[in-house]
Parts: structure tokens; sequence; C-alpha cells
């Protein structure tokens, strides 16, 4: 086996993985907070739908998901999706329906009173929002976040399924080419530098954050 | 000068009457107490007052202008979203359980309204804040945050940031309740000296000694309707009302 084939084929291959990452962050986390308006909306007309893609988002596989955006899109809509787009489309409607539960849970958690305040000083609504609310909200959900960032972080192997060359589909191929598991350790050990990273970029933000309760 | 007027203010929530007929005026420099048994509608009128709820019939109006008056209808029409706003500014409000930003400094809560709302500029904004806060007797706060405060620091500093917008007519939702004894005195220590000031002022409150020595009107409400309205001698010591003397006698036992 040669390493440094190998492992120059598996930095390219995390580089894929690090790309859907960040295009996946980049677009869920606005969808995010749009859905979360949405489910919070007190008009049926506009909370139900979005309750009803939340269910979909949440209670199917990820991986069936992947699957069928890449499979089902060229029937419906006759034109065939690349498969790297496929699933980064598929991992930013499956994110951004778990980011906008979190966004939901910390903007429910913010006292009345905060707004109330905001009102009585003339704060329009979007200075109550970005200066008042949004701030204390970042606060309340970075250690879910967190979790979401680590999971993504380990969900970008799936995109295997649809013939995406990522980190863990070079590792396998390896693997079963050489009859070797060395590679295996190998990736292992990519993601947990890679999650490494994300936890410290947390511990940060959390710390930073940590002058006021 | 009038400052606030409110004429026969109905309110309900869910079909349940709050506030059946309230009127009452203040004038400059006045301070207006307002007493009442838990549920009496005490607390939801001041927020009918300072648009936190909309009222379903009456008339207000703050400083002359019109926020809402009964349409033909019957029913209230408030005036204008932009105007509602305008008129919001004349009003301050000190809640029970303060509301700071707990994000953001003393100083900034307090600097943070007028420099976004009312577009001072930073420096004019923190000058001001700091003249306030050494009023309030709290200038080394400055920097520090809600959090790492007492009760009554906090409760202060609310008052500051009340004030940074000068307000014609401060409010006040049992400025006290949320405070142990100890930190109740130098609340009310603060609304003395601002009424000594003539700021003018709604105090809606427990404290039946503090009513009685800074109101100068002071306003019983009952199961959403003003018992009695008078001055405080009036009020505590003369009153010929059987239900005003019933809740009186309650408190001095207590």
């Amino acid at each position: 086996m040669n390493y440094q084939v190998l492992i120059t084929q598996m930095l390219q291959a995390t580089l894929m993985s690090l790309q859907i990452f960040f295009v996946t962050l980049i677009f869920s986390l606005p969808l995010g907070m749009l859905v979360a308006t949405g489910r919070m909306s007190k008009y049926k007309i506009i909370h139900l739908p979005v309750r009803f893609y939340i269910l979909i988002m949440r209670g199917t596989p990820l991986m069936l998901q992947l699957l069928f955006i890449f499979y089902g899109f060229k029937p419906i809509f006759g034109i065939q999706l690349d498969r790297v787009l496929a699933a980064e489309v598929a991992f930013v409607l499956n994110y951004a329906a778990y980011f906008a539960e979190i966004f939901r849970g910390g903007i429910e958690g913010i006292p009345r009173g905060q707004y109330e305040a905001a009102k009585v000083l003339g704060f329009t609504r979007s200075q109550t929002f970005f200066r008042i609310i949004l701030p204390q909200v970042v606060k309340h959900i970075i250690p879910p976040m967190g979790n979401e960032f680590i999971t993504l972080v380990k969900d970008t192997s799936l995109a295997q399924v649809i013939g995406v060359v990522e980190l863990l589909k070079v590792t396998s191929n390896w693997v079963s080419s050489a009859v070797n598991m060395t590679p295996f350790a190998i990736a292992g050990l990519f993601y947990l530098i890679m999650n490494g990273i994300v936890t410290r970029c947390f511990t940060i933000a959390e710390n930073r954050l940590g002058y006021y309760r | 000068m009038q400052i606030l007027s409110a004429k026969n203010i109905h309110k309900s929530f869910d079909g349940t009457d709050v506030l059946r007929g309230i009127s009452l005026s203040v004038t400059k420099g006045q301070v207006l107490a307002v007493i009442g048994p838990s549920g009496s509608g005490k607390s939801t009128l001041l927020r009918c007052i300072t648009q936190l709820d909309t009222i379903d019939s009456g008339e207000i109006s703050i400083c002359g202008e019109l926020l809402v008056s009964s349409g033909a209808d019957g029913t209230a029409q408030y005036t204008d979203r932009a105007a509602c706003v305008k008129i919001g500014l004349h009003i301050g409000l000190v809640f029970q359980n303060f509301n700071l930003f707990p994000h953001f400094s003393v100083l900034r809560n307090i600097t943070e309204a007028p420099v976004r709302v009312l577009k001072r500029s930073g420096k004019v904004a923190e000058a001001s804040a700091r003249e306030l806060l050494k009023k309030m007797n709290l200038s080394d706060k400055a920097d520090a945050y809600p959090c790492q405060l007492s009760g009554g620091q906090q409760q202060r500093v609310s008052i500051a940031r009340a004030l940074a917008m000068n307000p014609d007519i401060l409010f006040f939702d049992e400025p006290t309740s949320a405070l142990d004894p100890e930190l109740t005195g130098e609340i009310l220590k603060v609304i003395r000296e601002l009424a000594a000031e003539h700021m003018t002022m709604v105090v809606v409150t427990h404290e039946m000694k503090f009513a009685r020595d800074v109101a100068d009107q002071v306003i019983f409400m009952d199961n959403g309707v003003i018992v009695e309205q008078g001055s405080p001698e009036q009020l505590f010591d003369n009153t010929k009302n059987e239900r005003t003397r019933a809740f009186l006698s309650r408190f001095n036992e207590a």
C-alpha cells in the first residue's frame, strides 16, 4: 500500500466532505431561521405545511432523502441533478429542519419581558430581534448547535450512497482493494480532527458569550 | 397641563372583564398611586396605557395626543402605527422584574435606546447615562452586567434606562414586588427623589405607607373598577367606603 498516494487521495476526498459541510451550513442556517419563523407563525396556512416539512425531514432517514432527491429529481423535473449538488440540496433541506427546531427553542426561551422592555423603549421590531433577542438566542443554542455541527461532519459520509466521492468512500475503496484495515483507522482520525476543531470553536464561542447569564 | 387622560376604558381577556370603565387623569408633576388587591386590573391598566395591551373600548390620550378612542360602533380605534410609536415615546415604564437586557452592560442598557431610537450620538447618550447612574448611586457599575447586580441595583438601572429616554410620564408596575424588604427601601428612595423633582409618575404598588407619603392622588381599584379615588389623607384616613376600608385593614394587620 502506497501511503503517500493513500493520504493524498484521502485529503482530496476530505475536501469534498468539507465542501458538503460548509455549503450545508451556509444555506441551512438561514433557511432554518426562515423555517423556524414559519413554524412559529400564528397562521395555520403557514405553520401546518412547515410542521409537515419538519416531520418529513426529521422522520425519514437522511440516506433515503439523498436517494430520493438524486434519483427522483429526473423523473419529476426532467433534468439530471449533479451528484454533489443533489447531496448538498438534501443536506440543506434536512439540516434546516433540525436547525429550525433549535432556533425555535432558543427564540421561545427568551422571556416576554425582553420584548416588552424593547417595545416600551421604542425599538422597532427588527431592532428588537437583531439587537435584543438574537444575541441572547445565539448564546442559548450553542450547545445543541454544537451537536448538530458534529453530526453533520460525520453525516457527510452518507453522500456516497448517490456516488459522491467523499472521505469514507475513498477509504473503503482502499480497504477493499488492499485488504488492509489501516485506512479505516486513518479515516477515523481525520473525522476526529475535524470534529476536534468544531468542538474547539464551540468552546471558544461559549466562553466568549459566558460573560452574562 | 394634562399628561395622561383615560376615559371609560374597557378590557376583557377571553370573556373575562378585567377593566370595566376606568377613567383617570394625571397632570404634570403629579404622582398617582394605584393600589388594590391582586387581580384587580392594576397591571392590566398600566399595560394598556403603555401599549403592551390594547383596550376594547374607551379613550386614552397622552400629552394631548389621542392614542385611541371609541369609534362609532363603540370599539377602540387606534391612531396610525407611526403615531402610536411617537406617543409611546412620551412614556417610560419600569417593570416588576426589571427586564434589563442581560447581554448588554449597565451603560449600554441605558444608552442603547437613546442611540438607536432617538438617534442621539453615542457620546451624548453616554454622558447622560453616566449622569443618571451617578444619580442612582451606581457610577461604579457602568461596566458591570445585570447578572452581577443585586435586585435593587438592577431596578435602579432599569429606572435609569427609562429616564434616559426623557419621558413625560413614568409608570412603575409594582417596582418593589420582586425585591426583599431591605432592597425595597432603596427603590422607594429613588422614586421619592424623582417625585421631589416633579417627575410625573403613576405607581402601581402594594407599599401603602409609600403610596401615602409620595402620592398626590391615590386610586383604589378592585374587580376592574375604580372603587375610590382621592388624596392620600382621604383614602387612607377618612375613607367612607366599606371595600376600601376592608382592603386597608388587611394591610394594617400584616
